[in-house]
C-alpha cells in the first residue's frame, strides 16, 4: 500500500494540454457534421484552439517551476516560452497550408486533427519529466507525423516517404526505449530528477549508463535527422504534401529541443563528458554533410531537407558545451529557425499552384520580375538563413560560436565557420536565380490575402529580429534561468 | 534446483525454441502458430512473477485478439514466402556472426553482474489473496494518470490515422439498402399494361 499517500495532482498546471485534447476531440466530432463546403469552420476552430491555448499558457505562467502528476509533469519557464511558440508555429503552418490543400482536395478534417494532437505530443514532450512521459509525448507527435505524411494517398511519393518515415521512427523509438530501460535497471525510476540525483551520488560512473547513454544519444539523433541517422530526412520532406513537410520541419524541431534539454541536460547531465563527444561527432557531421549534399540538390524541398540537417548540427553545437549560455544561444537558434523554416516552405507552397508544385530551384528563375515582393521576402530568408551579417540567422550562430568559444572548444567554432561559408552558396544560388535570370513563365502570383499578410509578417519578422534580436535572446536567456 | 527454477528453464527453453521457430518456419501460417506459442510462455513467465494481471491480459489481448485476427490475415493474404526466404542462407553465416559479436558485447557491457540481487533486494512475496489487478489500478489511476491518459491519446490518434487512410468512399459499388427494399411497393416493380388484343392475321 505504498501508494496509499498519493497526492492530488495539480490538474491547474495542464490546462493547457486538457484543453488541446478536449478541443481536438471537439473538432475531430464537429468535421463529421460539416459538410465539405463548410470544412473552413475545422480550419477556424483548430485556429481558435491554439489561440485559447496560448491564452491559458500566457495566463497560467507563474515563473515558478512545479512539479505535479507524480512527477512526471513540470511546469517552468522555458516550457511555457517554448509552448507558445509551438503555438504561434503550428497556427502559421495551418494558414499556410488551408489554400494549399484546398486545391489538392487534401482540406480534410483529419490535417487538422491530427496537427492539433501532434501539438498535444509537442506540449507533452516539451514539459515532460519523466523518461516516460517524454517517450509517450514522442510517440503521440510521431504517430500524427505519420499518418499526415501518407495522408495523400495516391501519391505514390508520399506512401513511400510515410513507410520510410513510420520503419526508421519505429526503429529510433525502439533505440531511445532500449537506452531509457537501462537507466531505469542502474537507477531505479524514470522519474527525470530521481535519475540526475542518483547519477549526481554514484561516483562509480558504470559502463550501464555509457552503453544507456548511447541508445538515449542515437534515438534522439535519429529524430532530430542528425548525420549519420539523417536518411530519412530528405525522402520525406521531399515525398510528403509541401503542407506536411512544413508542419514536419518547424514545430516538432522546437520540441526536439526540449526533449534534448530534458533528456540530455536535466536528466543526464552528470553524463555531460559521455554524451558530449557524440554530439561533437553528430554535429561536425550533419554540418559537413547538410551543407555539402545540399549543393547537388535541384529540388528545393530537398534542398531545404538538407539544410534542415545542417542546422541540426548547429543547435548540437549550442547544447555540446553544457553551459548555460550554450543552452540560450541553442533555444534561440532553433526558435530563429522555425521562424526562417516556415517563411521558405511556406513560398514554395505560395508560387504553387493546381497541378504545379514550385519546388524545382528552376521555379524561382526570374521571381522578381514576377513579384519583386515576395523575390525581397525570399532573399531576406535565405540570407538569413545562410547567416550573413545583419540577419536574425547571422546573430544565432554568432551566439552559438560564442558559446563555443567560451567553453574553449575555438576548434569546433572554426569548423562550423568553415561549413556556414560553404553552406551560403546554395542560399545565395537561389537569390541568384530570382534577381539575375529570366523566366518563360509568367503566370501571375495571386495568393490570397492571409497567406500575403502572414507571409509579409513572417519575412518582416525574420528581418526585424535581425536589426533587433536582443529581446528574444533576453527571453531565451530568462527561460533558462 | 528448486521446483520453481526447473518450471523457469522449462519455460524459457520452450520460448527461446518458439520465436527461432517464428522466423525459420517456412510456412507463414505456422510462423504465425509459433509466435502464439511464444507469448504463451511468456505469460507463464510473468506468472511466475506474480504478475497475474499481465499475464493474463497478455493471453487474453494478444493470443486472443490480435493473434487470431493476424492469423486471419496470413491465411488471407497470399504471401509468397520463397521470394522473401531469397538469399537466407547466403547471408546466415554473416548473420550469425553479426549477431554472435552483439551478444558478446552486450553480456560484457550490461552483464548480469550490474543488475544483480546485490543492486536491488528481491520483492516482496505476497500472500494468495493479494490483488495485482487492483494495486495496478490504484497507481495507474492515481500516479501514472498523466502517462495514462497520453497512452489514450496515442490510440485515438493510431484510430483516427487508421480510418483516415484506409476508408475509401466507393460510388460504383453496389450495395442493398434494406430500408428501401422494404419500403417497396407493388406499384414499384411491377406495372400493369392494358393492351389490345390483337388478331391474328392470316
Amino acid at each position: 500500500m505504498s501508494n496509499m499517500n498519493f497526492e492530488m495532482p495539480n490538474f491547474a498546471l495542464a490546462l493547457p494540454e486538457i484543453f488541446v485534447l478536449c478541443m481536438a476531440c471537439v473538432v475531430l466530432l464537429a468535421d463529421l457534421f460539416v459538410g465539405e463546403r463548410n470544412r473552413v469552420v475545422t480550419y477556424l476552430m483548430s485556429q481558435a484552439t491554439l489561440v485559447g491555448a496560448a491564452i491559458l499558457t500566457v495566463g497560467l505562467h507563474t515563473g515558478e517551476t512545479q512539479i505535479t502528476f507524480g512527477g512526471s509533469f513540470i511546469s517552468d519557464t522555458m516550457g511555457d516560452v517554448l509552448k507558445v511558440f509551438i503555438y504561434l508555429v503550428t497556427a502559421v503552418v495551418f494558414l499556410y497550408s488551408r489554400e494549399y490543400l484546398r486545391v489538392r482536395q487534401l482540406f480534410t478534417g483529419e490535417y487538422f486533427v491530427l496537427g492539433l494532437f501532434g501539438v498535444l505530443g509537442m506540449m507533452v514532450m516539451v514539459s515532460a519529466h519523466s523518461f516516460l512521459t517524454i517517450y509517450l509525448g514522442l510517440e503521440l507527435l510521431s504517430l500524427s507525423l505519420y499518418a499526415m505524411v501518407a495522408l495523400q494517398r495516391d501519391s505514390i511519393g508520399a506512401t513511400e516517404a510515410a513507410m520510410k518515415y513510420f520503419v526508421l521512427g519505429s526503429l529510433a523509438s525502439g533505440m531511445l526505449l532500449y537506452g531509457m530501460s537501462m537507466f531505469y535497471g542502474v537507477t531505479g525510476s524514470l522519474d527525470i530528477t530521481e535519475v540526475s540525483t542518483y547519477l549526481a551520488q554514484s561516483h562509480d560512473k558504470n559502463i550501464v549508463l555509457a552503453f544507456g547513454v548511447v541508445f538515449v544519444v542515437v534515438g534522439l539523433a535519429f529524430k532530430l535527422g542528425a548525420v549519420p541517422f539523417h536518411m530519412w530526412v530528405p525522402d520525406v520532406y521531399h515525398g510528403a504534401p509541401t503542407s506536411v513537410t512544413l508542419y514536419i520541419g518547424t514545430a516538432p524541431k522546437i520540441a526536439a529541443f526540449a526533449m534534448l534539454m530534458r533528456l540530455l541536460v536535466e536528466g543526464l547531465g552528470d553524463l555531460h563528458m559521455q554524451w558530449q563527444g557524440m554530439l561533437i561527432m553528430l554535429a561536425i557531421a550533419s554540418m559537413a554533410a547538410g551543407n555539402i549534399i545540399a549543393i547537388a540538390q535541384s529540388n528545393i524541398k530537398r534542398m531545404l531537407a538538407y539544410s534542415t540537417i545542417a542546422h541540426v548540427g548547429f543547435l548540437l553545437l549550442g547544447i555540446l558545451p553544457g553551459t548555460e549560455n550554450g543552452y540560450s544561444s541553442s533555444m534561440f537558434y532553433i526558435l530563429v529557425y522555425a521562424l526562417m523554416g516556415l517563411g521558405g516552405f511556406g513560398m514554395v507552397m505560395l508560387l504553387s499552384r493546381a497541378g504545379f508544385e514550385a519546388d524545382r530551384l528552376e521555379d524561382f528563375k526570374g521571381l522578381n520580375q514576377r513579384s519583386p515582393w515576395f523575390a525581397f521576402i525570399m532573399l531576406i530568408l535565405m540570407i538569413s538563413m545562410a547567416g550573413i551579417p545583419v540577419s536574425v540567422g547571422f546573430w544565432a550562430k554568432l551566439a552559438v560560436l560564442q558559446a563555443l568559444i567560451r567553453a574553449d572548444m575555438t576548434w569546433l567554432a572554426v569548423v562550423a565557420v568553415l561549413f556556414s561559408v560553404i553552406g551560403a552558396y546554395y542560399y545565395l544560388r537561389i537569390v541568384k536565380l530570382m534577381y539575375f535570370d529570366k523566366t518563360e513563365d509568367n503566370s501571375p502570383i495571386q495568393p490570397a490575402l492571409d497567406m500575403r499578410v502572414a507571409m509579409s509578417a513572417n519575412g518582416l519578422a525574420v528581418f526585424a529580429l535581425g536589426i533587433y534580436p536582443s529581446a528574444l535572446t533576453a527571453l531565451c536567456v530568462a527561460a533558462l534561468k | 534446483m528448486s521446483m520453481e527454477q526447473i518450471v523457469f528453464y522449462a519455460f524459457a527453453a520452450i520460448l527461446v525454441a518458439a520465436s527461432v521457430a517464428v522466423i525459420t518456419v517456412r510456412n507463414p501460417v505456422h510462423a504465425v502458430l509459433f509466435l502464439v506459442l511464444t507469448f504463451f510462455t511468456s505469460a507463464a513467465l510473468w506468472m511466475l512473477l506474480e504478475a497475474e494481471f499481465l499475464a493474463i491480459t497478455l493471453v487474453l489481448v494478444y493470443v486472443g485478439a490480435v493473434m487470431v485476427l493476424f492469423l486471419f490475415v496470413v491465411m488471407m493474404l497470399d504471401i509468397n514466402i520463397t521470394v522473401l526466404r531469397e538469399g537466407f542462407i547466403r547471408y546466415l553465416p554473416v548473420g550469425i556472426i553479426v549477431a554472435l559479436v552483439v551478444v558478446v558485447e552486450m553480456t560484457i557491457a550490461v552483464g548480469p553482474k550490474y543488475f544483480g540481487l546485490e543492486h536491488f533486494a528481491e520483492p516482496a512475496r505476497h500472500m494468495a489473496d493479494y490483488s495485482n489487478t487492483k494495486e495496478l489500478g490504484r497507481i495507474l489511476y492515481t500516479v501514472y494518470v498523466y502517462p495514462f491518459e497520453i497512452a489514450a491519446a496515442i490510440l485515438l490518434v493510431a484510430i483516427v490515422a487508421a480510418i483516415a487512410l484506409t476508408l475509401r468512399r466507393r460510388p460504383q459499388t453496389k450495395y442493398q439498402n434494406a430500408g428501401w427494399q422494404v419500403a417497396t411497393r407493388r406499384n414499384d416493380r411491377v406495372r400493369i399494361v392494358k393492351m389490345e388484343t390483337e388478331k391474328k392475321e392470316s
